[in-house]
Parts: structure tokens; sequence; C-alpha cells
């Protein structure tokens, strides 16, 4: 049978081998733990704790500002000792809660077990972002707003992305293989806090054993297990939708337009510990992998851990790294160095040596066209780009720029080695520039 | 044959008599002075004057909407040109140059990252805040030199913006679009410059930039009434006084830079005529 799919996009190496078949290891406590406060899409978290306070794990040490916006806890027990910008993900200095373990790793008392299938929907969305959970597949979009469609917007299908298709990472693989219950119960209850009775949970065929779990343990429930082809970007939010159910998310729009709400496993696995046990989002489950680290490993790790501490718990470096990127390949951020803490988001740490990325100097379009065959926007990056470069905004935004998902492929396949990726963000800042000052 | 001279002809008369009447009738009247403005002026539409172009800005003033001395391009020839034709008296107006304040190029500042991308400072400062260590440093991408009408912004081969003191007009497009703001207008006449735009403290900008300036107040001390320094930054006060000059062979860093002495390194401009100050 032929596997569901969207047009365009490619099949980068997934060079998921080196960490897909390792269980996952829990991450030891480093001497110091830098949580930011920008940790998700929307308003950052302010500061609640002051320097050389005592906290528990779980506690809140950051205040969500708006609806947009969620709090931030405490990854582990111990005492404040700064609250200053330190290195983001971002590349900036943000402010931060820098804690030192004492060890005692204990809970906050006040965690409350509560019974999802007693808990009306609004209580399980206050639940969800009281414990601070966020999309977990990198975008980190708070996940209550996500579940609270606007009146008149009807949501009949859950999609659960179990897809994974950046090269390298393991971690959502390693989880459903892992603690399948887990996510389970946090579908159930995304299902309840949605009301939707259709589940749909899309993992890539190169999953075999992970769709084989699911669907053993799916079985008898209205939640279906569907294989998908191997491609990038099939784990982007609008392409899973149209894979899986045909329905074309439209331009400008979200996917709740078509009825549809997107979360990422390991989202639906931190729903049911918020939910459950009222414990927030204070670890994740992160692939440290790539040819500059000795043991390429799937990592459960503290919220706020440096990434030096996730190379050492992986037998160290291999070589002086020449790129460090936390995410996948295609869409992750390069890191300017090990010092920049472990976020809500960080799916991945790849590191590469020199010898092992490729020196690809820019030179001129040949129209060869690869771009537009890969582009699974559907859009025509290099004419996009070209504007972006020449400040030529309007032209840009009529070519669909802001339909562009930033996915990489054009930038991947592209054999004049254009920046297409940075030319055309470069147009969709522009634009919104524009869009705001009129 | 005849026939066809006569109907052509015929049609030919027709349409010039009545092409001549409509010319008359609905003449549109354009100020005569407008267009007299418009042969003065550049004409490289750069925008200096806050008009759409050259034609707008003439006839913003011909209009009298408009001061006459708002065009910086042509200098104050032209000012007293558009003076001449609207019968006012010219203002006279300080040419002003555009100024890049820093000499960090990539062998003497440092380097926060390898950046491999689009060849412009726009998209570079949006990554991790630019490339490089200085906070406030000339990126030495080439946006300003690119933006320039006039030519008059040259990238050395260690990808520092230097702007020519001939050539520059103060049109003022290369502030706007330089990411950094180290691009400032300053008075012709004053050619004595403390090149940096770094306001972290001495300790700190000294470890990213041979050239940085590290508020030593030395020049202050030297030559008081010359410099200020404010927030960790030496600046030169303009127009410079006489005095300015002394300090530019005793800052340790060697960030003070007299122009008249010559572009900073890596610059194929010859150095400049040098012009009477004005203290």
């Amino acid at each position: 049978m032929k596997l569901k799919t969207f047009p365009g996009g490619l099949h980068p190496p997934d060079n998921k081998q080196w960490s897909a078949h390792k269980p996952i290891e829990t991450c030891a406590l480093p001497e110091e733990l830098t949580i930011q406060l920008a940790q998700h899409i929307g308003a950052p978290a302010e500061a609640c704790v002051q320097k050389g306070e005592r906290v528990k794990r779980g506690q809140v040490v950051g205040q969500a500002k708006g609806f947009v916006s969620v709090p931030v806890h405490a990854s582990s027990s111990g005492e404040v000792v700064a609250v200053e910008p330190r290195p983001h993900p971002s590349g900036r200095r943000l402010p931060a809660v820098v804690i030192r373990p004492d060890g005692e790793d204990a809970w906050i008392e006040d965690l409350t077990a509560a019974d999802p299938h007693s808990l009306a929907p609004d209580a399980l969305r206050e639940r969800i972002r009281a414990a601070g959970v966020v999309g977990l597949g990198g975008a980190t979009f708070p996940t209550h707003v996500k579940l609270s469609p606007p009146e008149g917007k009807k949501i009949d299908t859950l999609i659960v992305n179990g897809v994974e298709c950046e090269p390298y990472l393991s971690a959502d693989h390693r989880l459903m293989l892992e603690e399948p219950e887990r996510v389970l119960d946090g579908i159930a209850i995304l299902q309840r806090a949605l009301g939707v009775a259709r589940a749909l949970i899309g993992i890539e065929a190169n999953k075999p054993d992970a769709i084989a779990l699911m669907r053993k343990i799916c079985a008898g429930s209205a939640i279906e297990v569907v294989p998908l082809q191997v491609k990038y970007p099939q784990g982007a939010e609008k392409q899973l939708i149209l894979a899986l159910t045909g329905r074309e998310v439209p331009s400008g729009g979200l996917p709740m337009d078509v009825g549809v709400v997107v979360q990422n496993v390991g989202t639906a696995a931190a729903v049911a510990d918020a939910v459950r046990r009222g414990q927030p989002l204070i670890e994740r489950i992160a692939t440290v992998a790539g040819p500059g680290i000795k043991e390429p490993k799937n990592l459960r790790v503290r919220v706020g851990t440096p990434l030096a501490h996730l190379v050492t718990c992986c037998g160290g470096l291999s070589g002086e790294p020449a790129k460090i990127i936390m995410g996948g390949p295609m869409m992750g951020a390069a890191q300017l160095g090990l010092d920049v803490p472990v976020t809500r988001g960080t799916s991945g740490l790849l590191l590469f040596r020199e010898q092992d990325l490729p020196l690809r100097l820019e030179s001129p379009c040949i129209r060869c066209g690869r771009c537009v065959r890969v582009c699974p926007a559907r859009i025509v990056p290099t004419a996009i780009a070209a504007c972006g470069r020449r400040d030529l905004i309007e032209e840009a935004a009529d070519l669909g720029a802001m339909d562009c998902i930033e996915c990489g492929c054009c930038t991947y396949t592209c054999p004049a080695a254009i920046p297409l990726v940075q030319a055309i963000r470069q147009a969709k800042g522009a634009i919104l520039a524009q869009r705001r000052k009129i | 044959m005849l026939a066809a001279v006569l109907s052509l002809g015929g049609i030919g008369l027709t349409a010039a008599v009545a092409l001549g009447f409509a010319a008359k009738k609905f003449a549109v009247e354009v100020d005569p002075r407008e267009l007299a403005l418009l042969e003065v002026l550049s004409g490289a539409n750069c925008g200096a004057c806050g008009y759409p172009g050259c034609a707008a800005y003439a006839k913003a003033v011909a209009k009298g909407e408009a001061a006459a001395s708002l065009c910086p391009t042509g200098g104050q020839a032209t000012i007293e040109q558009i003076a001449h034709i609207m019968g006012v008296a010219a203002v006279a107006a300080e040419p002003q140059v555009a100024v890049v304040l820093c000499q960090g190029d990539s062998a003497r500042a440092k380097a926060k990252y390898h950046y491999l991308g689009l060849h412009d400072c726009n998209a570079a400062q949006k990554i991790a805040d630019g490339p490089k260590e200085c906070p406030g440093g000339c990126l030495g991408l080439g946006t300003c030199a690119r933006v320039c009408p006039f030519g008059a912004i040259e990238m050395t081969a260690q990808g520092l913006a230097v702007i020519s003191r001939e050539k520059c007009t103060g049109c003022r497009k290369c502030v706007a679009a330089c990411p950094r703001q180290v691009i400032a207008m300053t008075p012709l006449g004053a050619t004595v410059h403390v090149l940096c735009n770094s306001h972290d403290k001495g300790a700190v900008a000294r470890k990213y930039c041979q050239l940085a300036c590290i508020a030593c107040h030395i020049c202050v001390k030297t030559a008081p009434g010359a410099y200020v320094v404010e927030n960790n930054l030496a600046r030169a006060l303009y127009p410079n006084p006489k005095e300015a000059v002394a300090a530019v062979g005793k800052c340790p860093t060697k960030c003070i830079r007299d122009f008249s002495d010559g572009y900073p390194e890596g610059s194929t401009f010859a150095p400049p005529v040098v012009k009477a100050a004005d203290a």
C-alpha cells in the first residue's frame, strides 16, 4: 500500500542509527541549573523568586505574563544563586533564574493528583497551563492556547505527531517505545479537553517498532495509528494535516481553521503528567548525537541543564566542535557555545566537527528549479529570496513569502548554496514590520 | 497618388490643428521655477530632503512648501542656486558627512562566530545580535555601501566600511540602513573623531577589539572641552575645537583619528584635502 504523504519535500540521510536503538538514560543533575524565563513562544515569564531564596523541585520561579505565556518551574530543589541575563539558545543573554541544586531533589509539597475523567475541559486546560506545558516538538507554543479554540471553530480531529522527521533525532521514537501508556493517557486527556472523538497518530514508516507497539496498545480504541512516508518535513504541522486528513490549512490560517489540532507525542506525555499528578514540565527527552560526540544517547534531561553537561553524560567530545545545533539539523538553531542551557524546546543537541561540515560557497542561481520542486509550501523559494535580498517587500508578499514554513528543504537542495531560507526569513520580517506600521 | 497625398495630408493637418488647440486649451500650468529647480538638483533621488525624489522636492520648493536648504547632496552651491531661483536669501548650511565610528575590522576585532549566510548586515544582525563580539562595531558586510547612491562608501579587504569625505553628500541613506547605528553625521569641517561605538566597559571592550575606546579619559584631560566621555565611550565634540588634534597621538588604543592625516587602515581613498577647520 502506498503510504500517505504531502507534495514536495525530500529525504536527507536520516542518521538515526546512532541513537534510535539506545534506551532513554537519565542525565545526572548538573552543578548549576539555568532556568530561562523565555522558553516558549509568547510573552516571557517574569521571575518571582530572588537571589538567596530556597526553591523546591517543581516550584514556580517565573510567572506567566498574559494568555499566550506559561509559568516556568525549578527543575530541582536548591538555592537561587542569581536572577540575571544568561546565555539563551537564541544567542542573546536573556533573564534567567540560576539554581544551585542541593542534591535532595525534593518535590514541592502542594502537587495535587487528579482524575482527568472527572475534570471539566476548562479545569484540564488550567492544569496544563499551570504546569507550563508547551509544544515539545520544538516550536514551544503554549499547549493550553492550542486547546482553546475560539467560538465558532469546531474541532473534529486531534492529530498526534510522532513523525520525528528531523535527521539524527530519536527522542520521540524512544518515548513511544518505552512509555506508550503515558502518551496514550495524554491523548485521552487532550481528546477530552477538545471534545473530539477522532484521534490520529502519525508516525514515519522508518519506525516500524513504534508503529507496531502504538497499534497494539491503541487496539480497540478510537485512536488510529497511521504510518507515513519517510520524507522531510513530514512532521511539519500543515504537511502532517494534509497527509493524514487531506485538508489544506488556508494561507495565513491555523490548523483549527480546518478543524484540526496537532500535538506532539512528547507534549501528550507532558499533558498526562500535568493533569494526573500536577507535575510541571521540568524535564524532557532529548537526543544527543552527531559525529562530534563520543557516545550518542537519548537522555532524560532537566530543563536548565547546561549543554556541556549533556556532552559529559555522553562520553565527551570526539573533537573540537565547529557547529553546535540545538534541535534537528534542518530547523535547529546553531549555538554560540556549550554554556547554553536546555529549555523546554530542546529536542536534541547535535555536534559537528570541522571535517564533518561541507564547505559550500554561494554562487549565482542556475535556475534549476530544485527548490521549487521540494518546497512543501508550494511557493517559489528562489524568487522570494531574490525579492528579499532586494527589499522588494510587496513583491515577496505577493509571491507567498508568509506561507514559508522555514523547513530548509530549499537551502538543503540548492546546488548553488544560496541561503534561501535566510533570505525568505528576511523578507518575512520586513513584511511583518510593514504590516505593524500600517 | 494625388488622392493619397491629399488624404494623408488632410488627416495630418486636421490632427495638427486639433493637437495645437488641445495643447493651448488643456495646457497644464507648470511653474517655470519648478523646471529650473529640477535642473539644479542632483537627480540622485536619494530622499535626503525628506521628499520622494528630486522632482517632488522641486515641486514643494516651487510651491513654497519646502525650505530652499534641504538638499544636502549638492552642497552650498546648490542651495545658493535654489535660493536664487526662488529669490530668497541663501541659508548657509554646514555641509555634513557620514563617518563610520569604528576601526575594528576582522584583523582587529574578535568575531563571535563564523558567519555564513546572506551578505547583508541586517540579516547577520538578526543571528545572535551579529557575528562580532563588539555590540556596536561595523559588521563589514557592506549594506551601507550598497545603498549609497553616490558610491562614497568602500569596504576594506578586512571588512570595514570607510566613507569618502569628498564623495559623501550627507544624504543619510547609510545611517538609515545600518543595523548598528555605527554611522554618524558630522560637520565636514570636523576631521577629528573617536572611531569607536562600544559602550562596554574598558576591560570588556579591550578583550574583543584592539582599537576600542576604553574610556580612560586621557583625551578629555589632554584637550578639555574637545571630548566628553559618556557611558564608557569618548566622543569628539563638533565642530572640533583646535585642541582636539592634541589628543590624537595620546590615545592609548589609537581610536581617535584625524581624517586629515588619512583614512583608517585598509582604505584605498587618498587622504582628504584638508579644509579649514571652523573653530
